[in-house]
């Protein structure tokens, strides 16, 4: 089957940050994070996607077409949540549905009403009301009132509390369950992600620095700490990024495993989390 | 059926599951061609990615604990006795040899622990 969403050489210039030739691919059933830094291109990446953002070079296909020449059709398919407000302030709940229910072919009004009251939002209420967390299940409700396959979101989980973003992270979950649907969200909070995702890809300076399981991250890479008596060239080599003090390192590795077996007890390995990841990868970068 | 997932431990999470499930087979609490829950259902479940839980399922397979049929589910395998039968003897093995250091660091003889073994062996 062609993946639901496909990304070939996708390039922007701007006049002080370019996105540099990426690649990617997502397929149906599953969920993929896109990390990185603020800055690093993910809501440029998503606005080019969405075609907000005229591309320079590349190539975005979803559901197999182009994302310009079958824009209208892609769009119908797609649910989107942004990071800020895109609705009508001044509208109330129910007004704003009567006007977006209007520009889908696939309008479910029952599933609409099934998200509002599972999110227990007022239908009254003006948007311009709305808490932060409301406002974003509303857009979520929006996005999933109209059976899109594929669910693009940028930043939903930015700015929410712990509770609405495990609701918010359930759900998703039970969207993929039928393996015809996907999920690509951006967020720079990894801990969201460090559970559910099936695929994390990072981006740095407009630069895809890995796209991968996420499993394969978590299972494979390592945080070392130790006696800086035990930093030899070799040990040093193998890593991503490494910090120094006082009292120790902390650093990288690729391969815990393998520093496990060459430095058995004289260094503490554990097992990273993507934030110690992201960071690693991000403040190499930096130092180069 | 139970499954509890550590996220702080280094196992991986498939490897978790794999033994879990593992544990439930060989005790008997899943039983021969007993359905298991879909790769999907138990992910969203256990709020853990898709291709965790399919590699562990994938582990089990190659394992022949469970066997899968496409378009229908996972099922646990019409088992060897012999096979299952040894991994319980393991489990006895092991709890012997708990006892028997136990009995060792209070000095306690062979002869002392047989007889107490006979007498449990009739009590139970």
């Amino acid at each position: 089957m062609e993946p639901i969403l496909e990304i070939k050489n996708l390039g922007k210039s701007f006049k002080d940050f370019s996105l540099k030739k990426i690649n990617l691919t997502l397929e149906r059933g599953f969920i993929m994070g896109f990390i990185g830094p603020n800055g690093a291109g993910k809501s440029t990446t998503i606005k080019l996607i969405m075609n907000l953002l005229r591309k320079d070079e590349g190539e975005i296909r979803i559901f197999g077409k182009d994302h310009i020449k079958d824009e209208l059709e892609i769009k119908n398919r797609i649910g989107f949540v942004f990071d800020e407000n895109h609705f009508y302030e001044e509208l109330t709940v129910q007004e704003m549905k009567w006007v977006v229910s209007k520009l889908y072919k696939t309008w479910d009004d029952a599933a609409f009403t099934r998200y509002i009251e599972r999110f227990q939002l007022p239908l009254n209420r003006k948007i311009k009301d709305l808490s932060k967390g409301m406002k974003m299940k509303f857009a979520l409700t929006i996005a999933l009132s109209h059976n899109a396959e594929l669910l693009i979101m940028d930043e939903p989980t930015s700015g929410l509390d712990p509770l609405v973003r495990s609701e918010l992270l359930e759900i998703l979950g039970e969207l993929i369950q039928d393996e015809n649907k996907a999920v690509f969200f951006s967020t720079h909070i990894t801990s969201d992600l460090d559970k559910i995702a099936d695929y994390i890809t990072l981006i740095n300076n407009g630069e895809i620095i890995f796209s991968t399981a996420k499993d394969d991250l978590l299972n494979n890479y390592g945080l070392v700490k130790g006696d800086k008596k035990v930093l030899d060239e070799n040990l040093r080599e193998s890593f991503i990024g490494l910090k120094e003090n006082m009292y120790g390192f902390e650093g990288l590795v690729r391969d815990r495993n393998n520093v496990r077996r060459m430095f058995g007890d004289r260094v503490l390995v554990e097992k990273p989390s993507l934030e110690d990841i992201m960071l690693y990868y991000t403040r190499r970068e930096q130092n180069v | 059926m139970n499954i509890l997932i550590s996220n702080t431990s280094d196992k991986p999470i498939y490897d978790q599951i794999v033994e879990q499930i593992k544990n439930l087979i060989i005790n008997g609490e899943l039983t021969e061609a007993e359905m298991l829950p879909s790769i999907r259902n138990l992910a969203k479940e256990l709020q853990i990615s898709v291709i965790t839980t399919k590699r562990a399922y994938e582990e089990l397979e190659r394992e022949g604990y469970i066997t899968s049929v496409p378009g229908k589910g996972s099922f646990v395998s019409a088992h060897n006795k012999d096979l299952l039968k040894e991994a319980r003897m393991r489990i006895v093995e092991d709890k012997l040899e708990e006892a028997v250091s136990a009995a060792k660091t209070i000095g306690m003889s062979l002869e002392d622990l047989k007889n107490m073994l006979c007498i449990l062996y009739e009590e139970v």
